[in-house]
C-alpha cells in the first residue's frame, strides 16, 4: 500500500477543529468580559505570569495553540481550493510554513515568560 | 474519448458555484470560520509577546481588547466561532457513528452529548479564570 501522510494531517485538523469548537467561544467571552466591567482574576498580569510561567500551563497553552494554528491551515487550504485557487502545492507550502511558524513563535514567547 | 458521442459536462463557475444554492453557501461560511480562528490565534501570540515583555506592555494590551475596534472584532470572532462549534458538533455522527451491537447510536444522543460537553467546558474555562 502507498504511503501518505493524509491521517496525520487530517487527525491535526480534526483534532484542531474539535479543541477550537469547546473553547474559543469561552475564551473569546473571557477577553471581552472587561470591556463590559467584568475584570477576570486570570486577565492580571500578576495571575497570567503566574500560569504561563509554570511548565504545565506552557505545555496546555502550547498544545491548545499549536492544535488551532493547524486546524486553520489545513482548513484554510481547502477554502482557497474552493474559491478557486488552484496552486494546491503553493497553497500548501504557505499555510503549513504559517501555521509551523505561529507553533514557533508561541514556543519562544512562552519560553520568554 | 467515447464512444458514445461527447459526455454533457454541466458548466460550473469556478469562483462564484456557492451563490448557486443555499447548502453550498452554509457549507462556505463554515470553512471561512478558519479564517477568524486562525487571527484570533495570531491576536494570543500577541498576547504572549506582550506578556513576556512585561507589566506595561501586557496592560496596553488589554486596553487595546476593551477599545470599540478591539471589542467589535472580538464579537465578529465571537460569532465565526459559535458557527464553527455548531457546526463541528453537527456532524459529529457522521464524523464518528457510534455502533452498540446491531444498532448505531441516534446521532441526536451524539451532538446532544458534545453540546453538553462544550457548555461544561465553557462554564468551567470562566471558572477557572475566576470570573465567578
Amino acid at each position: 500500500m502507498a504511503k501518505s501522510n493524509k491521517p496525520i494531517v487530517w487527525g491535526l485538523f480534526a483534532a484542531g477543529g474539535t479543541v477550537t469548537a469547546f473553547l474559543t467561544p469561552a475564551l473569546l467571552l473571557l477577553t471581552l468580559l472587561p470591556a463590559f466591567g467584568v475584570m477576570p482574576a486570570l486577565l492580571s498580569y500578576d495571575n497570567l505570569r503566574g500560569f504561563a510561567g509554570h511548565w504545565f500551563g506552557k505545555l496546555v497553552v502550547f498544545g491548545i495553540l499549536f492544535l488551532m494554528l493547524w486546524h486553520a491551515a489545513h482548513r484554510l487550504r481547502v477554502t482557497l481550493h474552493d474559491f478557486g485557487v488552484r496552486a494546491d502545492g503553493l497553497v500548501a507550502v504557505a499555510v503549513y510554513l504559517a501555521a509551523a511558524t505561529g507553533t514557533v513563535a508561541t514556543g519562544y514567547f512562552l519560553l520568554r515568560i | 474519448m467515447s464512444a458514445h458521442g461527447k459526455p454533457y459536462v454541466r458548466e460550473v463557475s469556478r469562483y462564484g458555484w456557492f451563490f448557486r444554492s443555499p447548502r453550498y453557501l452554509r457549507y462556505m461560511a463554515r470553512e471561512v470560520t478558519c479564517v477568524f480562528i486562525g487571527l484570533h490565534v495570531l491576536i494570543l501570540i500577541v498576547a504572549l509577546m506582550r506578556l513576556s515583555e512585561g507589566r506595561e506592555a501586557w496592560d496596553a494590551y488589554l486596553a487595546n481588547l476593551g477599545s470599540p475596534a478591539g471589542v467589535a472584532l472580538q464579537m465578529l470572532m465571537l460569532a465565526f466561532a459559535v458557527y464553527h462549534s455548531t457546526s463541528w458538533f453537527n456532524v459529529t455522527p457522521k464524523a464518528m457513528p457510534v455502533q452498540i451491537g446491531e444498532n448505531f447510536l441516534p446521532g441526536v444522543v451524539i451532538v446532544g452529548a458534545h453540546y453538553a460537553g462544550w457548555l461544561v467546558a465553557s462554564v468551567a474555562l470562566l471558572f477557572l479564570a475566576g470570573v465567578f
